[in-house]
């Protein structure tokens, strides 16, 4: 078993090599194109980096916040499943714990991009020199009413202490699941309850707190108090599509056999009602925004509504496009949710859906009208490549079936 | 309109489960199994196919997807039109709470209305209950008879797959 996994996953880093190839390639060309832009626009007053570095950096932490998010819904949803006690996941446990492999490497990138960032203030306008001082030429009082909560220390502080509470309860969770490998018994079982138990609510807060962090003090002026649920809701359906995604690949290669129908309805399911969630949760911060027009909350709509000459428009419907209509219509049937095929292209859709989302979250309050796609792509590649290498080390350095699982037996029976 | 049944009673719901197949595959038709709670596998042993309730409900879904919509644009884009918050007649996203209010409001009525009506369990004056043990703790299993059914055999079927009883049983209205 373990060496037809080593096999593969050999198989799966050639594919992965090629991947980065790609991407280097793709964002050489690209950063190399725009590099040329870039000295043209110097004369125009752009302050920052120069237009390709600070395209390189703001993708690099739009991409490291969604795989990051994305990989710690690995360990959120296994925790909930323990939580629940739940018995049909259990065959597709391991997916999830290859999921979250990403966190740790993650979490050391999201320091590290943060501080590159810092160096010419590309990605977080407060973080200006002066902008919380008054007399500075670059003055901001409504920025500077946030220093209590934006300030470099508090931060930095917040980012480590999250990204560390994900990493050790990921490693965590792994390592008693290992151990009930090895040694059976139950007892495994009730002490991962309690760590997931614990996980879950420090989560909670941690999550919410890292979107308005990450994603929303981007746009330093504009508020938004369903934030939090938002960014998640985009990371948890991301998670739960990978899952499913790497789930099918796994069945399809011949593994996981005892994966049923049955398993793959309930991820469909999943997909399938937090892809509304998701919808209801965006609605919920739009029509509020929309109805009320407060200029200062309407800001952020009229930036990706039709503002910079209209060019982040088409993205706005597109995001709803596919990360609403698209799942609501073809996973409405009963065998759309049990079928590989349909799954695949539906998984698929949203991890792209949602990569997007990030992307219409952080390019127009950093890029401005200078926004592109390829460096952002490349980067994107490089991102994915590195993190299905992580990913599938994971998968083969442990059994796919968690042998002495108590549910197991229940999972394998699973029928809905 | 009268109809006549052999009721097996049984005691046990795996026992039941067991019979229901057995008696299916000696080529009886089993008209009903009445029980006192859900039994896991007996849509299955009884060869019930998946209901096609979830069709209906995406159409009444529609149904009622229209009606809110017709009502909001009619009312207020060209009925009584106002302006609200400075924003047009007729504005799709204040529309859609109400929208989808509506949609499911429809969708979830129209689905037990029919349920009810398909399965007759509407009110009425008289219900007709076979064997009123099946709403405590027996597990009744329904065959309808007719001239040419022999019901010596049928009881031995019955009573060799372990039903306590076999009682026979006229129904009116049922």
């Amino acid at each position: 078993m373990m060496i037809i996994l080593a096999g593969v996953l050999l198989l799966v880093v050639g594919l992965i090599v090629a991947y980065l190839n790609i991407g280097g390639e793709h964002h050489e060309g690209a950063a190399a194109a725009h590099g040329a832009a870039g000295a043209g626009h110097e004369g125009t007053g752009h302050h920052g980096s120069p237009l390709w570095l600070k395209r390189l950096i703001v993708s690099l932490w739009h991409n490291n916040v969604f795989f990051t998010g994305v990989s710690t819904i690995g360990t959120v949803f296994m925790a909930i499943q323990y939580v629940a006690y739940a018995g049909w996941s259990v065959l597709i446990k391991r997916v999830n714990e290859a999921l979250s492999a990403w966190v740790v490497p993650g979490g050391i990138l999201m320091v590290v991009i943060f501080c590159i960032g810092l160096i010419n203030h590309d990605i977080f306008h407060w973080t200006m020199p002066g902008i919380m001082d008054k007399g500075n030429a670059n003055y901001d009082a409504l920025i500077a009413g946030k220093s209590g909560f934006l300030n470099l220390g508090f931060y930095l502080g917040r980012m480590i202490v999250f990204i560390g509470i994900w990493a050790y309860f990921t490693k965590k969770l792994r390592d008693l699941s290992l151990a009930e490998d090895l040694n059976g018994g139950t007892e495994y079982f009730h002490k991962c309850i309690n760590v997931s138990a614990l996980f879950l609510v420090l989560y909670a807060v941690s999550s919410s707190i890292s979107a308005w962090d990450w994603v929303m003090s981007i746009d330093t002026h504009w508020f938004s108090t369903m934030f939090g649920w938002y960014v998640f809701a985009s990371w948890w359906v991301s998670g739960i599509a990978a899952t499913t995604l790497c789930t099918i690949l796994l069945k399809q290669a011949g593994y996981l056999r005892w994966v049923q129908a049955g398993h793959l309805h309930d991820l469909g399911k999943f997909m399938f009602g937090f892809s509304i969630f998701w919808t209801y949760v965006w609605f919920s911060q739009f029509m509020l925004i929309w109805y009320a027009n407060l200029p200062e909350e309407a800001v952020y709509f009229n930036q990706r509504l039709g503002g910079f000459n209209g060019q982040y428009t088409w993205l706005f419907f597109f995001n709803l496009l596919i990360n609403f209509v698209f799942p609501f219509l073809v996973l409405m049937t009963r065998d759309a949710k049990r079928q590989m095929i349909m799954l695949k292209i539906v998984t698929i859709a949203i991890l792209i859906g949602h990569w997007f989302d990030f992307y219409l979250m952080i390019m127009p309050a950093t890029m401005q009208e200078n926004n592109g796609f390829i460096i952002e792509f490349g980067v994107a590649l490089v991102f994915l490549g590195s993190f299905l290498l992580l990913m599938t080390k994971r998968l083969a350095q442990a059994s796919l079936v968690p042998l002495h699982h108590p549910f197991l037996d229940e999972s394998v029976h699973h029928t809905t | 309109m009268t109809k006549r049944f052999a009721l097996g009673i049984f005691e046990d719901e795996d026992v039941l489960l067991h019979a229901v197949e057995n008696v299916r595959e000696a080529g009886v038709k089993i008209y009903e199994v009445f029980t006192p709670f859900p039994i896991h596998g007996m849509d299955d042993a009884l060869g019930i196919e998946r209901s096609r309730l979830p069709i209906a409900a995406f159409f009444y879904g529609v149904i009622g997807l229209s009606f809110a919509l017709w009502l909001q644009i009619y009312t207020l884009g060209f009925d009584w039109p106002m302006i609200i918050g400075g924003k047009p007649h007729i504005a799709l996203p204040a529309f859609i709470p109400v929208s989808f209010e509506l949609t499911v409001f429809f969708c979830c009525h129209g689905m037990v209305i029919t349920f009810y009506t398909i399965s007759k369990l509407y009110p009425r004056w008289k219900t007709p209950v076979l064997d009123v043990r099946s709403t405590d703790d027996k597990f009744v299993v329904a065959i309808e008879l007719n001239e040419k059914t022999d019901l010596n055999h049928l009881t031995q079927l019955l009573r060799a797959n372990g039903a306590s009883e076999v009682n026979e049983k006229e129904m009116t209205k049922f």
